[in-house]
């Protein structure tokens, strides 16, 4: 076998060299955080798509406060797990961006630090403070609320609907075979079906006094199973309102294509349908009862970690400085989502697609951020998607029921 | 390799030729690198410098971060790599000292760290130390006192020694320590706000924030009765008074919460735990022995769907390597016929699927199998609706095919290889002594083949058996069995039902993912061991 020893000499050179070099980095990157975070400066996870909306708050806190503020953006899906598992080892952030439901799974992990809201807890909407406090303890600022509601194709159907039914009606008298379109999926969506729900009375979990109570499981009452039959007799075998065939694509394509006059979404849709030049109205969630349809609200903010040397500034960062009207406004600019500080609300409502989103929210309920709602979702859209399909709504209710309370109570 | 190149290098040693042939230049190219050219050793200096260069930077920042043990690390693989490289006799060292470096980094740090965690409870609720563990229950018991005002302070500092400088609602300046409660004192105000005081050094907000530690510990008991609480400031201008609900006791490791007098004990399950077994998290990690093996073989849950998972992971494995196997040996055939035009082109188009991601692969021929709106079923079969996916045994089906569309072009490329390495003078004399062309593949080619090809096909048993990509991507497991105890589905091979198991909801188990992951390596290992003494059989027909 013939070897040309001096490039494999070289090749051998380099490898090492890259190895050794890979290693510097890995320790050296992680190192340089400490080291400059002991100088004074708050390391941000910000959601890739809203480093620039910060960006000019973080550097006015710079120049006012002296500390150095450093947005890493990084995709959203993977801020939470790595949130966990790099807090306890010293190299995580001072402070992470995310959204409310993290709570339970954050608090448990004992990676995230109490934040004192102090007076101004009262100039945040309700539902943001709610959603922001676990077991009695406040752990994020709140700077956005976000919730589903109805996009209504204006030019097909002008007015909005009263009721389910109505909107049914509305649609089809527009000429429209399946004018309302949800994202579903092969294993459901109970996010996006829980506004129906609501309206029969059955909400996951009752309330006490420290928020939701995950031993008071409310999904199985009298109200589910009717919504059950309900949601059955929309299915594939009645109306066929609701496919599980439905992806987030497709309804959105039915949408933009105007073979679909509504569309339950939330606010991240909005830009798209616009662009696609679709008149876009936004309605509440036509209830298939009397009762108000109450979707889930996701409320995003900013976490402190527990194991930040800089909690004093990342405290006075986010109550004195993320909290502020000019900062939530920015924000909202960017991710066009109903900030949470009330006056800021207020100033942004003036968009009337804001305004819109702001009704239904006023109607919204947080999403259980307690540790027992992961049980409820595994099991949750599987046996809706079974409804939808055909399956015994009654009985596949009771089994989902009965699955819950035994994954919550292993 | 192949045998031409061997050919190449044997030296010539006929020695009469007048005039230096090219196969004796380059051997004397060899030697001439071997004992060192002035080209080689400059660059073998630089390299070196340079890999001495990163190594001393890392150690730098390795020891002023006072990471002693990595920095001994590098320092040792350092000065490992100078002698090996400088010394003239440690020829095999200079070969594999690379890919050893590598294979430590990449592979055995990995299987050894999944090997620790498989021993401990890391997961949910046991992330990090136990100090970690204890000062954030600590601080998530604080609670407010009801209704009780903010209170401006400045953070003033005595003899190293720190204090809260406060201003009550009646506009009353008061200050305390961590051992002196409040008491009134005259200072200084600025706009209402109690800002110094005399013997104190009002603290600027930079060195507020240097000194972050001690003032996130700094509690100012308001009064000489303890349970009024204390005053602490979260951003160093405005306290709140807080009582704390939990009471650590060091010595004795027990966690008490004083509101409903429950004593929590550290019983060395990594959580403090009540008397009737309620635990207080989070906890911390510990190494719980064998106990996530024992777990992960007696969960009641898995008994039902793991028979059918492990049955259907075998047929996976199996089917996906000879479907795969089979198909692109055939290709491989074909394309290798002379007669046949263009073959460059076919042969690339060949490999494309090769070239995509799989991810990209999966996600996208999960869309073409969507039921109501697939291209499939809208194009291919005009507007049928095949549940490809939603049905138990078509979603298996579905599975298998998109896997051979994506396994094909590798056996297909080492089919070719293969094939191309099996001299043509055999299958000539095959010819003349009258076989027919399927006796020559079957009976001649087919065994060589197998020879090279059958280390690749456990090789490819052991990465399907393991495939998660292609099930996550495509299906997730489903259609879910809506029987199951556990969310698993009828597509789940091993590996996706064991990541379904340990990573469900918000729970991330961890301990329990490594221990399983072990246990399919072990199954794995076993299957290829047997497999690989099975082939021997075969190499003797060489």
């Amino acid at each position: 076998m013939r070897v040309n020893k001096k490039s494999l000499l070289a090749v051998g050179a380099a490898a090492v060299v890259a190895t050794l070099g890979l290693a510097g980095c890995s320790t050296g990157s992680g190192d340089n955080n400490q080291a400059e975070a002991a100088g004074g400066t708050l390391t941000v996870w910000v959601d890739a798509e809203r480093v620039d909306a910060l960006q000019a708050a973080a550097d006015a806190y710079s120049e006012e406060k002296g500390v150095e503020v450093e947005l890493v953006g990084k995709d959203n899906a993977d801020i939470k797990d790595d949130f966990i598992q790099q807090v306890p080892t010293g190299k995580g952030p001072d402070i992470t961006m995310g959204a409310h439901d993290w709570l339970g799974e954050l608090s448990t992990n004992g990676v995230v630090a109490p934040i004192e809201l102090g007076d101004s807890a009262a100039d945040y909407l309700p539902v943001a403070i709610d959603a922001s406090t676990y077991e009695g303890t406040t752990y994020m600022l709140p700077y956005a609320v976000e919730n589903i509601a109805v996009l209504r194709n204006a030019d097909l159907v002008p007015e909005a609907a009263t009721s389910f039914d109505d909107m049914i009606a509305k649609g089809k008298a527009a000429g429209l075979d399946h004018p309302f379109v949800v994202e579903q999926g092969a294993e459901g969506n109970p996010y996006h079906l829980y506004p129906f729900q609501t309206a029969f009375g059955a909400p996951v979990f009752g309330t006490n006094d420290e928020g939701y109570d995950p031993t008071d499981l409310q999904l199985g009452n009298a109200g589910g199973e009717e919504f059950a039959t309900w949601l059955g007799a929309q299915g594939k075998n009645g109306t066929g309102n609701f496919n599980t065939d439905i992806d987030g694509d497709i309804a959105k394509q039915a949408f933009l294509d105007g073979t679909a006059a509504f569309w339950l979404t939330g606010p991240w849709n909005v830009g798209a349908a616009i662009d696609g030049g679709v008149n876009v109205a936004i309605d509440t969630v036509p209830s298939p009862t009397g009762e108000a349809a109450s979707p889930f609200a996701g409320v995003k903010g900013f976490f402190v970690s527990s194991e930040s040397a800089n909690k004093v500034a990342a405290n006075d960062f986010l109550v004195n400085y993320i909290g502020t009207e000019d900062v939530q406004l920015e924000l909202f600019e960017a991710g066009n989502i109903l900030p949470a500080l009330s006056a800021a609300a207020e100033t942004a409502s003036s968009d009337p697609i804001i305004e819109g989103f702001a009704a239904v929210g006023a109607e919204a309920v947080p999403m259980p951020a307690i540790p027992a709602m992961g049980s409820v979702w595994q099991y949750w859209g599987i046996a809706e998607a079974g409804v939808i399909n055909g399956a015994d709504p009654v009985a596949t209710w009771q089994k989902l029921t009965s699955d819950v309370q035994a994954a919550i109570s292993k | 390799m192949t045998t031409t190149v061997d050919e190449e290098v044997t030296p010539d040693t006929s020695g009469t030729a007048p005039k230096p042939t090219k196969r004796q230049r380059q051997a004397a190219g060899i030697a001439d690198a071997a004992s060192g050219g002035i080209m080689v050793l400059l660059v073998k200096l630089l390299a070196l410098g340079i890999v001495d260069a990163i190594a001393l930077f890392a150690l730098f920042i390795l020891v002023t971060a006072d990471q002693w043990l990595i920095a001994a690390i590098v320092a040792v693989v350092a000065v490992a790599v100078n002698w090996i490289y400088f010394s003239r006799r440690k020829l095999p060292a200079k070969y594999l000292t690379p890919g050893i470096i590598f294979l430590v980094v990449f592979q055995v740090f990995t299987l050894v760290y999944t090997g620790y965690i498989a021993f401990t409870n890391y997961g949910t609720g046991h992330n990090g130390t136990k100090e970690q563990a204890v000062s954030s229950l600590m601080a998530s018991s604080l609670q407010r006192v009801e209704d009780s005002p903010t209170y401006p302070v400045t953070v003033v500092d005595q003899f190293g020694t720190l204090g809260l400088l406060v201003t009550d609602p009646d506009g009353d300046a008061l200050i305390g320590t961590n051992e002196q409660p409040l008491q009134q004192v005259d200072a200084e105000f600025d706009g209402g706000k109690a800002v110094a005081v005399d013997g104190w050094t009002t603290l600027q907000f930079g060195e507020v924030l240097a000194r972050t530690d001690e003032i996130t510990d700094l509690a100012v008991p308001v009064s000489d009765d303890p349970n009024e609480g204390a005053l602490r400031t979260p951003d160093g201008s405005s306290a709140y008074q807080y009582t704390s609900t939990v009471e650590y006791d060091e010595a004795a490791g027990t966690m008490t919460d004083v509101t409903t007098g429950t004593v929590y004990t550290d019983i060395g399950t990594g959580a403090f735990t009540s008397a009737d077994g309620e635990e207080l998290l989070p906890g911390w990690q510990i190494t719980v022995g064998f106990d996530n093996f024992v777990r992960a073989v007696t969960d009641a849950r898995l008994l039902q769907p793991l028979v059918y998972v492990t049955l259907w992971t075998f047929a996976f494995a199996l089917i996906s390597v000879g479907s795969t196997f089979f198909l692109g040996l055939f290709l491989a055939i074909v394309f290798n016929d002379m007669r046949m035009r263009g073959r460059k082109y076919y042969r690339v188009a060949m490999i494309l699927p090769y070239a995509i991601p799989s991810f990209l692969s999966a996600l996208i021929w999960a869309g073409m199998m969507n039921e109501s709106f697939g291209f499939i079923n809208q194009v291919i079969f005009g507007g049928a609706s095949i549940p490809w996916l939603t049905d138990p045994w078509m979603a298996k089906v579905s599975v298998l095919i998109v896997n051979l569309w994506l396994g094909f072009p590798y056996m297909f490329l080492v089919c070719m290889g293969a094939l191309q390495s099996i001299p043509d003078d055999i299958q000539e004399a095959a010819t003349v002594d009258g076989a027919k062309p399927w006796a020559i593949f079957r009976l001649i080619k087919l065994p060589l083949l197998l020879v090279t090809v059958a280390p690749l096909l456990i090789a490819s048993f052991a990465f399907n058996f393991n495939n998660f990509n292609v099930i996550y991507m495509l299906t997730d497991g489903g259609p879910r069995d809506a029987n199951a105890p556990i969310p698993v589905g009828f597509t789940d091979i091993l590996i996706t039902m064991v990541y379904k198991v340990a990573f469900t909801g918000q729970t991330r188990d961890y301990g329990l993912a490594s221990a399983y992951s072990i246990i399919i390596f072990i199954v794995i290992a076993v299957i290829s061991i047997i497999a690989f003494r099975r082939t021997k059989t075969l190499e003797e027909l060489n």
